[in-house]
């Protein structure tokens, strides 16, 4: 008698893969043999694109490609072009950052949250994830005019001011969240379902972790405790105290945990953001060197030089030394890194994106070799991967 | 449509083949051949039967999942409770194309995905209408290069265009309500019903 | 815990692989420590990078390629790694020519170098010999062509307005206006 493996295509129009991945899954039975995902349904060229467009004309483009934390792919593009140009921002556009960027932290996980929970089968969690997620986008729609893409941040600093009732808005949504958080956990954490689903589903040895090159929450769930803020630190992260959650099972619930404690840390470390910024008061919001940064209105209309640099820059774009860099920041995803390989003109001659999920997603073969169908659901939600990322 | 062929365009012929006729009835302009024409019962949108038909297939439009990027989290958010598109009578969004009747385009085309969307859209059954939204889905968006179809209109019929980066939800709902407006006021094809045959004069 | 210095790193690899010509790359903005290295002693060093105790690069970061025309040779590839222990980073470079485009593997040194080899070959066309897999991953199957290039065109497609699209006039004239339906709003 012979047998052979049925080839199952998960393809790109699912509901549950979170946009456009193909899985073509080699079952025996019912297990899983194979699993290796087919990208590329969303290849949209941005690394090609960003040869013929300035630094700052790419800004736009980095939100579409992790499109659950824009403003976080924003900093990363921003603070290695700042590396790149060894310039630094000033310390309120440095809070301001951080700030904006934990709450982005956050909406991605209440993104995660929502849509692994619906995909495992909990549909509230989906409502109650996008409930919040909504004043979350109300605070950006306030701050920088767009809901989702936001492009805030520009080299050097901010795009325009924080507007002047924003921290208040803030303060009294974080106050609020600590209580939504305990409702999601009172949902989740203790419900039999969820924990026969996720618990010892989708492990991920630590050795195996590393040889992957996975990062972020994946790769604290499975033991490893490395977090870019506190071990390699950027933009302003120095200041901050925070802690960083560890798993210690490398399965789904641990990941589980490990972002729910992340969420929390957000939180913190917003009420520190706000904190500063209220000490610091109001002041610049964009560095002062116009070689690289616009220089303020009200002098452009009055200033002959201040007029002569922002037309430089806004028709040609900044001319950064010729050299590369490579700067990786800590995205709610992982390690996203961008790295520069500048000729001296104002267009890049490289851009390359290191994209957390396009990483993260070698490790669903080894994790679900052996499993069934509803456990490879699982574990493309526990990976927490954005096509945009992947595809660029 | 533009004077010169562009070789994206010949690469995305060659893939998916010229886009098709709008199947949709309008104003009876149709080119029905008579056999058909015989065991089909047209209507009116004025007449009763067809405003019926049409206030049951603009009030209860139920949408295909396929959200592709940043514009399926807009989508995903109008789905959600603070903008509640079920009240538009999308009730649920079908995950299988075979039981839906509206295509929302939500996101960029790649030229890869572009066979699979013409795949779906092929297996929707009739009748059908196709949102693109945003402008990716639109003419292309942003990016304007070798990766990117730009716009889903090249490869299917699209009844309403809304624009944005991403849209916000008000106006993928102002996008559907447009696409009611436009189902109220189209005439109805229903069929085909067994009429009696009358013998056909001249033979 | 002490740092881990560029330099400590070159004088290691300098003492452990005392044939090969490392070299340095020198700039007005190299931001990161970047080595050159020959392509045939790739596989070597980074085993040694990544077993050796006091070094400990267990991370293959990320892998790029860049192409340097009208430069010879043409293709350079990038290797970032990372050094969880230690915190500290390291940037590789294989200089590639462009008759025949060939780098080995690393995939059996890290495994993440599957996905990342692939879509560096994917744009540029470089092999890399010994790879378990090596094909197209983010373009379509059958493209014809290796897009990031310098010599590849970015496909911008015209855009059609009434000014530079011949015979086009404004929008059909025969499209029906449509009788906006009728909705009651309840104040709230």
């Amino acid at each position: 008698m012979r047998s052979e493996t049925l080839t199952l295509n998960i393809g790109p129009q699912h509901p549950a893969t979170h946009g456009v991945l193909r899985v073509p899954v080699e079952l025996a039975g019912e297990t899983i043999v194979r699993a290796q995902p087919v990208v590329g349904y969303l290849h949209t060229g941005m690394e090609k694109q960003a040869e013929y467009k300035t630094y700052t004309q790419s800004i736009p483009q980095t939100d579409r490609m992790d499109y659950l934390a824009p403003l976080s792919n924003n900093l990363a593009f921003c603070l290695a072009v700042e590396k790149l140009l060894d310039i630094q921002a000033p310390p309120r556009a440095v809070h301001a950052r951080v700030m904006l960027t934990e709450m982005t932290r956050l909406a991605s996980h209440l993104v995660w949250i929502g849509t692994h929970a619906m995909d495992v089968g909990a549909m509230s969690m989906f409502f109650y994830a996008f409930r919040e997620r909504e004043k979350i986008l109300a605070l950006y729609d306030h701050v920088c005019g767009a809901r989702m893409t936001a492009s805030y941040f520009r080299v050097g600093g901010l795009a325009m001011d924080l507007p002047a009732d924003f921290l208040d808005r803030l303060s009294a949504f974080l106050d609020t969240m600590p209580g939504y958080l305990a409702q999601y956990e009172g949902l989740l954490t203790g419900n039999a379902i969820w924990l026969a689903r996720t618990k010892g589903v989708a492990l991920l040895s630590r050795e195996q972790a590393l040889a992957l090159g996975v990062t972020g929450p994946t790769l604290r769930g499975s033991g490893v405790d490395w977090d870019l803020r506190r071990d390699m630190p950027y933009g302003g992260y120095e200041d901050y105290e925070f802690d960083v959650p560890v798993g210690t099972h490398g399965d789904a619930f641990d990941r589980y945990l490990v972002r729910l404690e992340e969420m929390r840390q957000a939180i913190r470390l917003c009420r520190q953001a706000i904190a500063k910024l209220r000490e610091i008061g109001p002041g610049d919001y964009r560095l002062r060197d116009y070689k690289y940064v616009l220089p303020p209105k009200e002098q452009v209309r009055t200033s002959m030089e201040a007029l002569i640099h922002h037309f430089k820059i806004v028709a040609h774009g900044f001319f950064p030394p010729r050299g590369e860099c490579y700067l990786g920041i800590e995205n709610p995803k992982g390690e996203l890194g961008f790295y520069f390989v500048s000729d001296g003109s104002p267009k890049p001659w490289r851009m390359k994106v290191r994209s957390p999920s396009f990483t993260n997603l070698q490790a669903l073969d080894p994790m679900v070799r052996g499993r069934l169908i509803a456990d490879l659901i699982t574990t493309i939600g526990t990976l927490d991967i954005v096509l945009g990322e992947v595809d660029r | 449509m533009n004077g010169h062929r562009d070789p994206v365009d010949d690469e995305a012929l060659r893939i998916l083949g010229a886009p098709p006729a709008p199947p949709r009835t309008s104003d009876l302009d149709l080119e029905v051949p008579e056999e058909l024409r015989r065991s089909l019962f047209f209507a009116r949108a004025e007449t009763l039967i067809g405003w019926a038909v049409n206030q049951s297939r603009a009030n209860s439009i139920w949408p295909l999942g396929s959200g592709l990027a940043c514009c399926a989290i807009e989508m995903m958010c109008t789905l959600g409770p603070g903008f509640d598109i079920s009240r538009l009578g999308a009730e649920v969004m079908r995950p299988s194309p075979r039981q839906s009747d509206l295509l929302i385009v939500a996101g960029r085309v790649s030229l890869r995905m572009a066979p699979v969307l013409r795949r779906l859209y092929d297996q929707m059954p009739d009748p059908k209408w196709a949102i693109a939204m945003g402008a990716c889905a639109s003419s292309g968006g942003i990016f304007n290069n070798y990766a990117i179809l730009q716009g889903v209109d090249k490869i299917l019929p699209v009844d309403v265009y809304v624009p944005g980066c991403p849209p916000r939800p008000e106006s993928l709902i102002y996008g559907v309500i447009k696409l009611q407006e436009k189902i109220l006021a189209s005439g109805v094809e229903l069929g085909p019903l067994v009429r009696k045959r009358r013998p056909k004069e001249g033979a | 815990m002490i740092p881990l210095t560029p330099e400590r790193i070159e004088e290691r690899l300098r003492e452990r692989f005392p044939g090969v010509a490392f070299h340095r790359q020198t700039g007005e903005a190299v931001r990161d420590h970047t080595l050159h290295l020959p392509a045939e002693r790739l596989v070597e060093v980074c085993t040694f990078l990544r077993d050796d105790p006091e070094l400990d690069f267990a991370m293959l970061s990320w892998i790029a390629g860049v192409d340097w025309l009208p430069r010879v040779p043409r293709f350079e590839v990038v290797y970032g790694l990372l050094s969880l222990s230690r915190r500290a980073r390291l940037t590789l470079k294989v200089a590639v020519g462009e008759e025949q485009p060939r780098v080995p593997t690393v995939t059996g040194v890290w495994s993440t170098a599957d996905f990342l080899e692939r879509e560096t070959y994917d744009f540029y066309g470089i092999e890399f010999a010994g790879h378990p897999n090596l094909t197209r991953i983010l373009l379509p199957e059958g493209w014809v062509g290796w897009p990031l290039r310098k010599d590849s065109p970015l496909g911008y497609e015209e855009v059609a307005f009434t000014h530079n699209t011949p015979g086009r006039t404004k929008p059909d004239p025969g499209l029906k206006k449509l009788a906006p339906k009728k909705v009651r709003y309840r104040a709230q």
